[in-house]
């Protein structure tokens, strides 16, 4: 073997590497994407995803050309689903198991230790890593909203056509998505900097659900540090704010879409910022966890 | 890399506490290139020291560079350096190619450089007909190997070994001393862990002993043995007629023992001056035509140097 260490992409001296640091990001969310999307103990995020899209299949059987129903009725009941399940339940537990697992689950396997080894900025480790999580989050959970708008709308033979590319269908269809990958980058952000803090972020996500739900009885400068507060902004669907459902659907600061975009973005760099922070003064002792 | 950069691993003033727990204290060393050896028990803090030299952990208190690097350049630093810890673990799933090859990758390296470099290391360490298995059904002794090829792969100039030795088979065993011992003499810094005196005394340009995480000593193991004084140095000198040798030493102020062997042929030396002792015998052999047939010390092994300095272990484990 020569003594003559392997250099890489990498130069030396103070020039920026960009390209080692796109090679390096690249092999992260090849390894990353392989572990998220193919994970044996990510099947109860799948079921958890994909159980209202069975539920709207069974609904579109059972209910041939809308005969028990109507497109105004289904239209809310997808938009309680979305604010309810999705957001409340199925995109907030699921982000909670798979962006905690990015980092727990090295820790709990000793193998974070490789990426510590390696010639590799610790904040390209989160960037991949979060990068990751999110693509599979937005993958699993976007394909899964998409498939009960279809069902709820498809069954409604032209009426359904109609609504949904002459009438605002399209635009429903295209806030949710726009709303479920948001969502996942905001969760994915909390998730992923609480499982560098915590040992267990079980507990810490719970007092984040109880934040996310009860968010809309705080003072309007906390309510902008909750991920709920500009998600539900762009909702296309306004819930009616009746009885305790209310709780999780009123809107008590109402703010543009343009700038609850940006804020939420701002909100989840920020969080990604302090998760850099975090990991680049993680110790390896992994008998300590 | 600038000319004027150390060549040495430098603690200066390292300190690293878990929580209450002390894991190395007040540590100065410089380290330079060759065969380094850590010697102690578990728990004397080989390991934290080791992981402060590769930047899993960060002293309490100090600093550590290696080659005038810090773990807060990683794209220079890991370059130089490969650990090859005591975690027998690994990623889920992958063989021990994929292994290779993945941490290759994120080194920046394009697939075919990456596949190619895993190739000489898993080659290296006469692994190749397991390199598409997974890791998982492996046994101990080539978990152990394929770790240590993930450390050598990107040749790294300096490498820290924990524990290499571990549940490998007596010829592996002998092949990885061999590797060390040749990564040594090119240069390399490679400094390794362990608690099998025999093993590592025969390889190491220089020892550090450690104990309850304090360097109790350190340099070539010779110089140590001659600073602990207040033990006697054991030499050994093999002669048709030790009876003679023996009552011509005793009579010298610096032998506190003359022993004879209990085969009749040689004779056990313990003085306080050793270099008196060489001039004494070299007289004797030439003013009296003295036959002998070797000399050596006895007690000029790490095994003895830390039994003296610390006052524990036995049969060449500490």
């Amino acid at each position: 073997m020569s003594s003559t260490a392997i250099t890489g992409m990498g130069k030396s001296g103070k020039e920026i590497p960009w390209q080692l640091w796109a090679s390096q990001l690249a092999a992260v969310l090849r390894i990353e994407l392989k572990k998220t999307l193919w994970m044996r103990r990510s099947i109860w995020i799948y079921l958890l995803a994909f159980a209202p899209a069975v539920m709207f299949g069974i609904h579109a059987l059972t209910s041939p050309m809308g005969s028990h129903c109507s497109i105004e009725e289904d239209t809310r009941v997808l938009a309680y689903t979305f604010q309810i399940f999705y957001l409340r339940v199925g995109i907030f537990f699921g982000c909670l198991g798979m962006f905690t697992w990015l980092f727990r689950g090295e820790i709990m396997e000793k193998s974070l230790h490789y990426y510590f080894l390696s010639p590799m900025r610790r904040e390209l480790l989160v960037a991949g890593k979060f990068l990751a999580g999110f693509i599979t989050a937005s993958l699993v959970f976007g394909t899964s909203v998409l498939l009960c708008f279809t069902f709820a709308y498809g069954h409604f033979g032209a009426a359904g056509h109609a609504f949904v590319f002459n009438g605002p269908g399209l635009g429903h269809l295209t806030s949710y998505l726009l709303v479920t990958v948001l969502a996942c980058l905001g969760f994915g952000a909390i998730f992923l900097a609480l499982s560098l803090i915590f040992k267990n972020p079980i507990l810490p996500g719970i007092v984040v659900l109880l934040w996310e739900s009860f968010h809309s009885v705080a003072p309007s400068l906390l309510q902008k540090l909750s991920v709920s507060f500009y998600l539900k902004q762009l909702c296309p669907v306004t819930i009616p704010p009746d009885g305790l459902m209310a709780l999780f659907t009123v809107i008590t600061e109402p703010v543009s879409p343009w700038l609850a975009i940006p804020g939420l973005l701002c909100l989840s760099v920020a969080i990604l910022a302090f998760a850099c922070f975090r990991i680049r003064r993680t110790e390896i002792s992994y008998l300590a966890d | 890399m600038s000319t004027s950069r150390s060549t040495n691993i430098v603690f200066e003033n390292v300190s690293k506490f878990y929580g209450e727990v002390l894991g190395v204290n007040s540590v100065n060393l410089s380290l330079p290139p060759g065969v380094t050896s850590l010697v102690g028990p578990n728990g004397s803090g080989k390991t934290t020291l080791m992981n402060l030299v590769t930047g899993l952990v960060r002293p309490t208190q100090g600093r550590v560079s290696v080659l005038g690097l810090t773990p807060d350049e990683p794209e220079e630093f890991f370059r130089h350096v490969g650990y090859c810890t005591q975690f027998d673990s690994f990623p889920k799933g992958v063989t021990g190619f994929e292994f290779i090859n993945q941490t290759l990758r994120l080194r920046g390296l394009t697939s075919s450089e990456a596949a190619r470099l895993a190739s000489e290391a898993i080659e290296r360490v006469n692994l190749s007909e397991a390199a598409h298995r997974r890791v998982a059904g492996y046994s101990k002794g080539m978990r152990q190997r394929i770790r240590l090829a993930q450390s050598i792969a990107h040749h790294p100039t300096v490498l820290v070994l924990d524990e290499p030795l571990n549940g490998l088979d007596p010829m592996a065993r002998a092949e990885s001393i061999a590797l060390f011992e040749a990564l040594g003499k090119q240069g390399l810094h490679v400094v390794i862990s362990s608690h099998v005196l025999h093993e590592v005394d025969k390889i190491s340009d220089q020892v550090v002993l450690m104990s309850y995480g304090y360097v109790v000593a350190e340099g070539k193991i010779h110089g140590v043995r001659t600073e602990v004084k207040e033990h006697p140095m054991q030499i050994l000198v093999r002669c048709a007629t030790p009876g003679l040798l023996a009552s011509r030493l005793f009579s010298q102020d610096h032998v506190v023992e003359a022993k004879l062997n209990n085969d009749g042929k040689g004779v056990l030396i313990r003085t306080k001056d050793a270099d008196l002792f060489y001039q004494l015998l070299n007289k004797i052999i030439v003013e009296e035509n003295f036959a002998v047939d070797t000399v050596a010390p006895n007690d000029d092994d790490v095994n003895s140097v830390y039994q003296y300095l610390v006052g524990t272990g036995s049969g060449g484990t500490v």
